[in-house]
């Protein structure tokens, strides 16, 4: 019930703005009372034990704070998180189970924008279509001539790293453009035709590029290390739509900066929005400012889901998208 | 075959220089700095020359060279090529189709892509150091978009498999409808542009396809169409497509190709919503080699007294 006796909307508790919580209020401001943390003077802690008590559903961002044990102290009627991202490292699941607190994310609303950054960028690093684009903006065609040649994308062995939602759209697009996909998950995908590796370090070795579209959970952290990356070689290419840890960002830089690797097409870093500067002055690479889902259509469609995850739950209906948290 | 003369106009590609200097006598007429004079002294001897997007052969060189028997293009679009006068003097001319498909067809949808979520203009927005600022804002969704496709032949309909894998919708002009397969006909190029999301320029340069992207197909494309030519540059009314990228008549362009190569006309050059390519199509080591190879073999072929294995006369 809400905390405020004046709403009979039902209460969400948000605990920082950001621009997705600015698109979604005016629609969701008619169907839930708002509990803002940040509008209040109060520190963080203090303002929930004094407003937050009763609230039962909490709405997070994916690159807002992360819902910790500490923060779940706090609210001890919390029956529900709703987050904006498909990935879930920054919730404490661990914790969520414990509790009984069930947990939605944006599951494969994004999954199409997230392939499509994904496609993007490989088609980018492989035809060199942001480097030339410089080239030729730099007046640079008419007095140097025709820039280097590409490398042909039909034909390549491309790797997908994790064959969720996400891997499966992106693999999906590349069999359109004749490469042919292998790919690492967490366990066989025995519907699927494409060929299934166990070890992401075999991938790359058998790959002329990797795509890496799994989550980041404690497996997965800095699995693409220098072994992955030698394997991958001096002519491999790696595009990253993921998480940035689960690349060694120090070791890729480093390959990249020696040319052990061919080149990188990356949308996540390990500190962002750090990127790290050596990457700059590389034509090779192509940097992205994590906006693989940014797009009008992601943002609708995510409204609508967010929205009727909390519908769902404060009517007692089964959540529209439940993450799976064992 | 030493003795034979072939001439290449300008620079193309080193391995098919190499290739050629093997089997031919190479003259590379750019390297030379009295190019009129140059053809003169060897007229008797060239009897072939190698064309390619930007130099063919028109009348006037065509007459200048009595040996000429074959010109053997390294591209697939011959409009540099008098085609009716080689047929009339009986000189056979060949390109270099299906080689270069894929990758032109690749250069499209990567060209939809970087304009359409901007990752060419964020790229250059994380090197310049703005991300540290805030994020890039809200940009369009490729997928699911109604790709237009202007002329449906081999790079076309690779155009539209892959956009099919995007689940885009697919529509087309073409000269004659293609029943047989299942996209949207439209009988007018501006019927097509008033229809579609994308409008991908994949047909040849002739005289009817000249400037085929005028003003008024320009402005059905739309505020929030996007256009993408790998044609010809003659395909689009240049200095309209500018004004409209300019006033945002029109939402976004990805080229490749401009009408007068290397020169891009500098107002784009600061907007965000179009992506330049340098004439990069076919632009891969993998392509250019077999496009290379294509044109030995057809040069071959011919001084073999064989069938040509791609002719166009």
């Amino acid at each position: 019930m809400a905390d405020d006796d004046h709403s009979e909307l039902p209460t969400v508790l948000v605990l920082r703005r950001c621009p997705f919580i600015a698109l979604l209020e005016p629609k969701c401001s008619q169907k839930f009372n708002l509990l803002k943390a940040w509008d209040s003077p109060l520190p963080q802690d203090q303002f929930l034990t004094t407003h937050a008590r009763s609230v039962q559903a909490l709405l997070s961002s994916g690159n807002g704070p992360p819902i910790t044990a500490q923060i779940l102290q706090f609210l001890p009627s919390l029956k529900l998180v709703v987050t904006n991202s498909t990935g879930l490292d920054h919730v404490d699941l661990a914790e969520c189970r414990r509790r009984g607190i069930a947990v939605a994310n944006a599951a494969k609303v994004f999954a199409e924008d997230v392939a499509d950054t994904a496609v993007g960028l490989f088609i980018d690093v492989m035809r060199k279509v942001s480097a030339s684009n410089r080239y030729v903006r730099g007046g640079l065609w008419a007095c140097r001539g025709d820039y280097p040649l590409g490398s042909k994308i039909g034909g390549k062995k491309v790797g997908i790293v994790g064959l969720g939602s996400i891997g499966l759209e992106v693999a999906m697009r590349l069999e359109a453009f004749g490469c042919s996909v292998s790919y690492n998950s967490r366990s066989k995908k025995p519907s699927l035709s494409y060929q299934f590796y166990s070890n992401v370090c075999e991938l790359a070795a058998d790959s002329d590029a990797l795509i890496i579209c799994c989550g980041l959970t404690e497996e997965t952290h800095h699995m693409i290390n220098k072994e992955v990356l030698s394997a991958l070689g001096r002519e491999g290419v790696i595009v990253n739509v993921g998480r940035g840890a689960i690349i060694d960002e120090k070791e890729m830089v480093e390959c990249l900066v020696g040319g052990e690797i061919g080149g990188a097409g990356l949308d996540v870093f390990e500190n962002e929005p750090n990127v790290p500067k050596e990457l700059f002055s590389l034509d090779n690479v192509v940097l992205s400012p994590h906006q693989a889902i940014v797009t009008h259509e992601a943002f609708v469609d995510l409204g609508e889901l967010v929205t009727g995850n909390l519908e769902a739950f404060f009517s007692n209906k089964p959540l529209l998208s439940p993450a799976v948290i064992n | 075959m030493e003795s034979i003369g072939v001439l290449m106009p300008i620079p193309m590609s080193p391995y098919l220089e190499q290739e050629l200097e093997k089997r031919f006598n190479l003259l590379k007429l750019w390297t030379v700095p009295h190019k009129a004079q140059f053809i003169k002294d060897h007229a008797t001897s060239i009897r072939a020359i190698i064309g390619n997007a930007s130099a063919g052969a028109d009348a006037e060189l065509i007459d200048s060279l009595p040996k000429l028997e074959i010109v053997a293009s390294f591209s697939v679009g011959i409009d540099k090529v008098d085609l009716k006068y080689c047929k009339e003097k009986g000189v056979r001319v060949t390109n270099t189709p299906d080689v270069l498909t894929d990758d032109v067809a690749d250069i499209a949808i990567g060209l939809s892509l970087a304009v359409m979520r901007r990752l060419s203009e964020s790229d250059r927005y994380v090197r310049s150091g703005l991300w540290k600022k805030g994020g890039y804002k809200l940009t369009t969704k490729f997928t699911g978009k109604i790709v237009g496709i202007l002329g449906l032949g081999r790079i076309g309909k690779a155009v539209a498999k892959r956009a099919e894998a995007f689940s885009c919708p697919i529509a087309y002009f073409s000269r004659t409808e293609k029943p047989e397969l299942k996209y949207k006909y439209y009988p007018t190029v501006v019927e097509l542009a008033s229809n579609c999301d994308v409008l991908v320029v994949a047909c040849p340069l002739t005289e009817e396809t000249r400037h085929i992207i005028n003003r008024e197909v320009i402005d059905a494309l739309g505020p929030k169409g996007v256009l993408i030519n790998i044609g010809r540059g003659h395909h689009v009314d240049e200095p309209e497509l500018v004004s409209a990228l300019l006033e945002g008549r029109l939402g976004g362009a990805g080229l490749d190709v401009y009408q007068n190569e290397p020169e891009v006309p500098e107002q784009l050059f600061g907007i965000e919503n179009v992506v330049l390519l340098p004439h990069a199509g076919s632009d891969t080591t993998e392509t250019c080699n077999a496009m290379a190879d294509l044109v030995i073999r057809n040069l071959e072929a011919h001084f073999l007294n064989k069938p040509l294995l791609t002719p166009v006369v």
